[in-house]
């Protein structure tokens, strides 16, 4: 793992709010012909820069749509949501299109990557929507692969990585624009246990060094290695609490048997 | 995001299935080749018809004896009695667009030359005609005025009689019968072909002093035409007008009666002749049109089950800040690729089809420049057209659905 000494990777932008995301009484509702479906039923929280935030809940919890209207995907129904100041909930799709590309890093489940384009190529990708030349972007997409380790990896397929290291990859791929934060959608659930903890590690430096991040996971034992924990039941938010003694990926490493037979 | 970005991400997407890019290819490679291989058949037939036109002599005008009904009858062109040598006469010395005229009377005579015979139109002319017609001599030459003054027994023959009586005999100075008369051949016409205009065997003609076909074969003193060639082509509609007035007064027809007479003018005729050709040249290429549509669909169905295919991509693209109108152009793009690579090749096919029908049909083939940036042009807007639809479908896909897609 390369030393992470790029600031230049964190939160840019002019005005330095220490509140990144502020959202104040969202809801969302569906509406399928007769019922409509309450996936939100009124959440706040206020999340600032620097923190690392794990959003808990079962299936159904109201977790994901939670995580869609934080990365600018969807809107919400009611209330307001407020990203470095800006009220989302009032832009055009172009616009949110844009805040996406600027100031979200989203990582999957499912690390989608483009198959059949390298590694390099799919980091540069997020480049290629933004004011950035080419040289710049590609320059910027080898810091970011060096970062999460991947510096020797970067003409390679996502057929010819692992899961981990496609998952670097992706992480690489949200953090090329320099976002104001990193949104993570279940990283480690396609991963085993190791390769989870080496993912965690990845996250808990990018947080050390001053990235924001925002993990979704039903799993106590990820979440666990957050600063925050916000546990969603039924649309509601149930509890928001700290992480108490939260371990050290780096340190929990050492005791984990490797894989290799 | 550049052009050139875009449509390097285009040949890739299109590279990850070759066969099936090629075969959607095909139909608008088909499609173009169609079009310019038609279109090239249609400009060539015009050339051919334009060539044969100003061959034969665009100021040239052809006067014919009139229609004549006859107790209800209508007897046809040529059946009136009334044109005389002396209006010929009065056409050389009146109207003053007209630059030369040569007599015509026809009949028609069994020729025959040692044990060959041969059925032939006879006409009978001064020697003016040949250079009316830009008619040049293979071998001999035209007979002279003298021969015209005396009523000579002497014939031109056109290549068709030639062919038909001679072989490989030469014919200048041989005696054949017309009518059981004999005539000494004095020159060969040069071969002029099919007549575009009339459609009819130019070559297979004998051409005789007209007094001599007058006296001693038909025995009538009237003319069936007369051959008029005009100052100019400018100068043939002038002619025309002039001619007309003038045969109108010495035929003392009133107005509002019909002409015994009839003047065509080959510069209406080549215009006809080259009309009938571009309607031809529209008729071709609007039947491989549909095959250029045909193709087109094709693209549009392949771009529809590649949007539905790439849903998740479209998704990923979304969620890192791409905007509807980046996917839209990138799939745009797509289509409009397909096509110009398609239309690039069509291009080679449609040449290379104009190029075997020249060789093998001996048709006339004129591959033009026109069609080609016209078939670019086309293959492009039919990328456009056919791609406009799945690549807005693409644009309209919600994100998390897109990223939900499996």
């Amino acid at each position: 793992m390369a030393t992470i000494s790029q600031p230049a990777l964190r939160a840019t932008g002019g005005t330095d709010y220490s509140v990144i995301i502020q959202v104040e009484d969202i809801h969302k509702y569906y509406d399928l012909g007769e019922t409509r479906v309450h996936a939100l039923r009124g959440a706040s929280v206020q999340i600032e820069r620097g923190e690392f935030v794990a959003i808990m809940g079962s299936s159904g919890s109201g977790k994901s749509t939670f995580m869609n209207i934080l990365g600018c995907l969807d809107k919400p129904s009611a209330g307001r949501y407020l990203l470095e100041g800006i009220a989302v909930s009032e832009l055009s799709k172009k616009e949110l299109a844009t805040i996406r590309n600027r100031k979200i890093g989203f990582v999957f489940q499912g690390f989608n990557l483009l198959s059949r384009t390298t590694a390099l190529e799919n980091v540069e990708l997020p480049t290629l929507y933004a004011q950035v030349t080419k040289e710049e972007g590609q320059k910027r997409a080898r810091e970011a692969l060096q970062l999460v380790g991947l510096g020797d990896r970067i003409m390679h397929y996502p057929s010819q990585l692992s899961g981990g290291q496609q998952q670097r990859v992706a992480i690489a791929r949200a953090l090329v624009n320099r976002p104001s934060i990193l949104l993570a959608d279940e990283p480690t659930g396609n991963l085993d246990s190791r390769t989870s903890v080496e993912i965690l590690e990845v996250f808990q430096k990018l947080n050390d060094d001053g990235l924001t991040i925002v993990l979704v996971t039903h799993e106590p034992d990820i979440a666990q290695f957050s600063k925050r924990s916000i546990q969603f039941r039924d649309g509601k938010i149930r509890r928001d609490e700290p992480i108490q003694s939260r371990p050290l990926a780096s340190e929990v490493l050492k005791n984990m048997p490797t894989l290799e037979d | 995001m550049d052009l050139m970005q875009i449509i390097r991400i285009a040949m890739r997407a299109l590279a990850r299935n070759k066969l099936r890019s090629s075969l959607t290819m095909l139909g608008i490679i088909i499609g173009v080749g169609a079009v310019i291989a038609m279109v090239s058949v249609g400009q060539g037939a015009q050339k051919q018809a334009e060539d044969q036109i100003a061959a034969m002599g665009s100021n040239m005008l052809f006067v014919s004896a009139g229609t004549v009904t006859r107790g209800g009858t209508r007897m046809g062109y040529g059946a009136t009695k009334t044109l005389l040598y002396e209006d010929m006469q009065a056409i050389l010395r009146e109207c003053a667009a007209v630059k030369a005229a040569a007599p015509g009377s026809q009949s028609s005579a069994q020729v025959v030359f040692e044990n060959d015979n041969w059925a032939t139109q006879i006409n009978g002319t001064e020697p003016q005609y040949f250079d009316i017609r830009t008619w040049p001599f293979a071998e001999g030459s035209s007979f002279s005025k003298d021969d015209v003054a005396m009523a000579a027994n002497v014939a031109v023959i056109g290549e068709t009689v030639r062919k038909n009586l001679f072989g490989a005999t030469d014919p200048v100075g041989q005696t054949i019968r017309i009518s059981n008369l004999p005539f000494r051949v004095v020159g060969v016409l040069m071969p002029k072909g099919t007549s575009a205009a009339m459609g009819q065997d130019q070559d297979d003609i004998i051409l005789v002093p007209i007094t001599t076909l007058q006296k001693k074969i038909t025995g009538q003193n009237w003319l069936r035409w007369i051959m008029v060639s005009a100052t100019s082509r400018d100068a043939s509609y002038t002619a025309q007008q002039q001619i007309t007035a003038l045969l109108r007064d010495r035929h003392r027809i009133r107005p509002g009666q019909d002409d015994d007479f009839f003047v065509r003018n080959l510069a209406d005729m080549a215009d006809l002749a080259d009309q009938q050709a571009r309607l031809f040249t529209i008729l071709l290429a609007s039947i491989a049109s549909i095959s250029l549509l045909v193709g087109g669909i094709g693209i549009m169905n392949i771009m529809l089950v590649s949007v539905t295919e790439r849903t998740r991509e479209i998704g990923i693209c979304m969620a890192i800040g791409a905007t509807e109108g980046d996917v839209q152009q990138q799939f745009l793009i797509e289509a409009v690729v397909l096509s110009l690579l398609g239309g690039a090749v069509g291009i080679l096919l449609g040449m290379t089809t104009s190029y075997l029908i020249t060789q093998t049909l001996g048709w006339p083939v004129l591959v033009s420049p026109t069609a080609i940036v016209t078939a670019v042009v086309f293959s492009m807007a039919v990328g456009i057209f056919f791609g406009f639809y799945p690549a807005r479908k693409a644009a309209r896909l919600d994100p998390i659905e897109a990223l939900r897609y499996e």
